[in-house]
């Protein structure tokens, strides 16, 4: 379907459509100085003129100097915790004459319209399906919360100073996996967006709304906006042979250079969109009749992570931020098929010291081209456990 | 290697157990005990292959991986044998015949044991590691004959620790089985090797190039015996470790069980010592 053309007026009916429809809306919004993925109502929702402003360790609001929806890049939150929410009760258990009975959670579809996923957001979508709809199991709470999903993509047409999805082949244009893609346009008298549709569902959601086929001027001043976003990455990260150099790494001096300033509060792992870890949390009633398994996001950066009787694995800082650097960048390759990070920048804006995922990567990249790839290093022994 | 993972009982909600009753349990030792689940669903079946385990799941206490013990080949007992170390395993350990546990699996990866047919066997393992092997030796004692000289080499705190002691001495009798047992404390009346498992290795009766060696203890232990075995020529393709990791899922969700690129849970927990060797040796993985 050639690219199609809505007016930012059209807007209201566009949300009035996917509500027609039973979708709940989630996008952008501001909230408590930041921009955050919440339920929308309208279209004056979206933060109108805000933009963000990022670096390391860094998040500030500006105002811009127009009225652009989707002027900002992304905030401290990503879709996955709609998709694979921060908590979730996974089963009920009673006690009963012969012992429990086991009371499954019922499934929820919430019809979610995801209004605004970047490039690199639906690149993490498709990393999560791999990790919990690829294997030989499935988690069935995803499977319902992302089958039923409605995709509003938009491209971005100006990157963050975080930003090196370049880098990672995950945008700035969005490519697949969306029912409809806008770009937003705000030109001297015009707000509008052009549209390009990705699934059957899309298509016929665009008929119940005023609508029309796009110029070859139009498009062309889309396109050019987002090879802009394109050239201005804040950061970049070189990924060839990185696996390989990660994996000859492990005993790195880097890694006790990090631990140093290294918090492990796990900041970064829970505002990445492809960090998936969990843990469980068995719960009782006061009465001790009833129990309940609860499912949480969990972070490699927690002292119990790791634990097993006697102590944890990794006890030290250097070696769990060392696992969380390597499975991003090398380990997830083995396990998933593509890196586990998308260049989205969120963990090096929302650590609370600025450490910046590249600048590592790139310092254990460059001191191996000095020193020569160490693959024996010390042999340490753990404790016993 | 055969994999058992993909059980029909998951056909919804992998993380929702299946419900059994404790038919039986009883003392091993002093801080080990073996429990004897039956389904409450007559139809469950728990095929499975030495060296995969279960999640086990105590009301409202918690979930965790516990090898599973018993013969392979007999479908009407199913066993795992448990040390009391912490909050789990000691509520586990108070229960009564008709108590109610929560069970999902089998998972993981097994022993090789078919593919190790025609060569002389190496177990060496230490304390509670003889659980998870002991499918395996079920197994390989069961086709006696399709194998060469069949060796087990174990470790225990002191005599009182050793594990299935009964069942050692009757199949040392009745089976072409050669055990040697070591213990780090001696008691009085101990005739029997002092010190660790590693040093039965040097003069343990197996020919390095053709042994195929099964390792499960506490890592520390597993290095040392790699090494040594390593060290008499047997080659680390037909050298097999059982790692153990935090696990919060066993099929491959949470993410707790990483061990560099494996997931010990369902990559492992039986893996070629050629494919972990690296990491098995680098600190804190
Ligand atoms: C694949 C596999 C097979 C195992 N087979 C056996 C077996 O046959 N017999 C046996 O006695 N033990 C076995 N273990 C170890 C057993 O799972 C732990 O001893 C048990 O989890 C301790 O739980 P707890 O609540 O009693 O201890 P706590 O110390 O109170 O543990 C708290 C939590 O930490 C985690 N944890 C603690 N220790 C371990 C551990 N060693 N491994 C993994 N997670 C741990 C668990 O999530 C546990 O719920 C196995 C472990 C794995 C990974
Ligand atoms: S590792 Fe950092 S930059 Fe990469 S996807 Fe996660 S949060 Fe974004
Ligand atoms: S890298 Fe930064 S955000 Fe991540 S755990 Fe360390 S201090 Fe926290
Ligand atoms: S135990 Fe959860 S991923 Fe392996």
């Amino acid at each position: 379907m050639p690219v199609q053309l809505l007016d930012w007026e059209a807007l209201e009916e566009f949300f009035t459509a996917l509500k027609r429809r039973g979708f709940t809306l989630i996008g952008p919004q501001l909230q408590d100085g930041a921009i955050v993925y919440d339920q929308l109502e309208k279209p004056e929702d979206l933060p109108l003129g805000w933009q963000d402003v990022q670096d390391k360790g860094s998040y500030r609001l500006h105002q811009r100097d127009d009225e652009a929806a989707f002027g900002y890049v992304v905030g401290p939150h990503s879709w996955k915790r709609f998709l694979h929410p921060p908590s979730l009760r996974l089963w009920r258990a009673k006690r009963s004459e012969s012992g429990f009975d086991l009371q499954e959670e019922a499934l929820k579809d919430p019809k979610y319209a995801f209004i605004g996923v970047r490039a690199c957001e639906l690149s993490a979508i498709e990393i999560q399906n791999k990790v919990f709809l690829g294997g030989s199991y499935t988690d069935p709470h995803y499977r319902a919360r992302r089958q039923g999903a409605f995709i509003v993509a938009v491209n971005c047409t100006q990157a963050g100073g975080n930003c090196f999805c370049a880098s990672m082949g995950t945008g700035p244009k969005v490519e697949t996996g969306f029912d409809l893609a806008l770009t937003e346009v705000l030109a001297p008298s015009r707000h509008y967006f052009t549209v390009e549709v990705g699934s059957e569902q899309g298509a016929e959601l665009l008929k119940e709304i005023p609508h029309q086929e796009a110029s070859q001027q139009e498009i062309a001043t889309a396109q050019q906006l987002v090879a802009t976003a394109a050239g201005q990455m804040g950061r970049e990260l070189d990924n060839s042979g990185l696996k390989e150099i990660l994996y000859a790494s492990y005993d790195h001096p880097r890694w006790d250079e990090i631990a140093e300033r290294c918090l492990s509060c796990g900041n970064c792992t829970m505002v990445c969109p492809t960090c998936f870890c969990t843990t469980v949390e068995d719960v009782t009633d006061l009465s001790g009749q009833e129990a309940e398994r609860l499912r949480h996001w969990d972070s490699c950066f927690s002292i119990d992570f790791s634990y097993i009787h006697g102590g944890s694995v990794r006890a030290s800082g250097k070696a769990r931020y060392r696992q969380w650097l390597t499975h991003k960048l090398a380990s997830w390759i083995d396990q998933f098929g593509s890196s586990g990070c998308v260049g989205c920048g969120r963990c090096i804006t929302w650590c609370p010291v600025g450490i910046d995922i590249t600048a590592e990567a790139t310092a254990i990249r460059n001191s191996q081209a000095v020193t020569g790839v160490k693959t024996k290093g010390t042999r340490h022994v753990q404790a016993d456990h | 290697m055969a994999r058992l993972t993909n059980s029909p009982r998951f056909a919804l909600d992998p993380m929702l157990p299946q419900r059994f009753v404790v038919e039986r349990l009883w003392r091993e030792t002093a801080d080990t005990f073996t429990v004897k689940l039956e389904p409450v669903d007559k139809t469950a079946d728990f095929a499975f292959a030495p060296g995969q385990f279960n999640m086990l799941y105590v009301f409202g206490v918690g979930e965790i991986p516990i090898s599973i013990s018993g013969d392979p080949a007999d479908n009407t007992a199913l066993l795992h044998t448990t040390r009391a170390v912490g909050t789990v395993t000691k509520a586990m350990s108070r229960l009564k015949p008709g108590d109610m546990l929560g069970l999902r699996g089998p998972f993981g990866s097994n022993w090789p044991v078919l593919e190790a047919g025609g060569h002389d066997i190496v177990l060496v393992t230490g304390g509670i590691g003889l659980a998870p092997l002991r499918p395996a030796l079920y197994a390989i004692l069961a086709q006696r004959e399709k194998y060469g000289k069949v060796v087990l080499l174990y470790g225990a705190r002191t005599p009182e620790d050793i594990l299935y002691k009964k069942e050692l001495a009757r199949w040392r009798a009745h089976f072409d089985l050669e055990v040697h047992v070591t213990v780090d404390r001696a008691t009085e009346s101990w005739r029997g090797n002092v010190g660790v498992a590693t040093t039965l290795i040097r003069r343990a009766p197996f020919d390095p190039q053709d042994a195929v060696a099964m390792i499960c203890g506490p890592e520390v232990m597993m290095r040392f015996t790699t090494q040594e075995l390593l060290r008499r020529g047997v080659d680390s393709s037909r050298i097999f470790v059982s790692l153990e990791r935090n696990m919060k899922c066993a099929i491959g969700f949470c993410g707790h069980c990483q061990f560099g690129p494996q997931f010990v849970c369902k990559d492992g927990p039986v893996f070629a010592l050629k494919r972990v060797e690296k990491l098995l040796n680098t600190w804190e993985v």
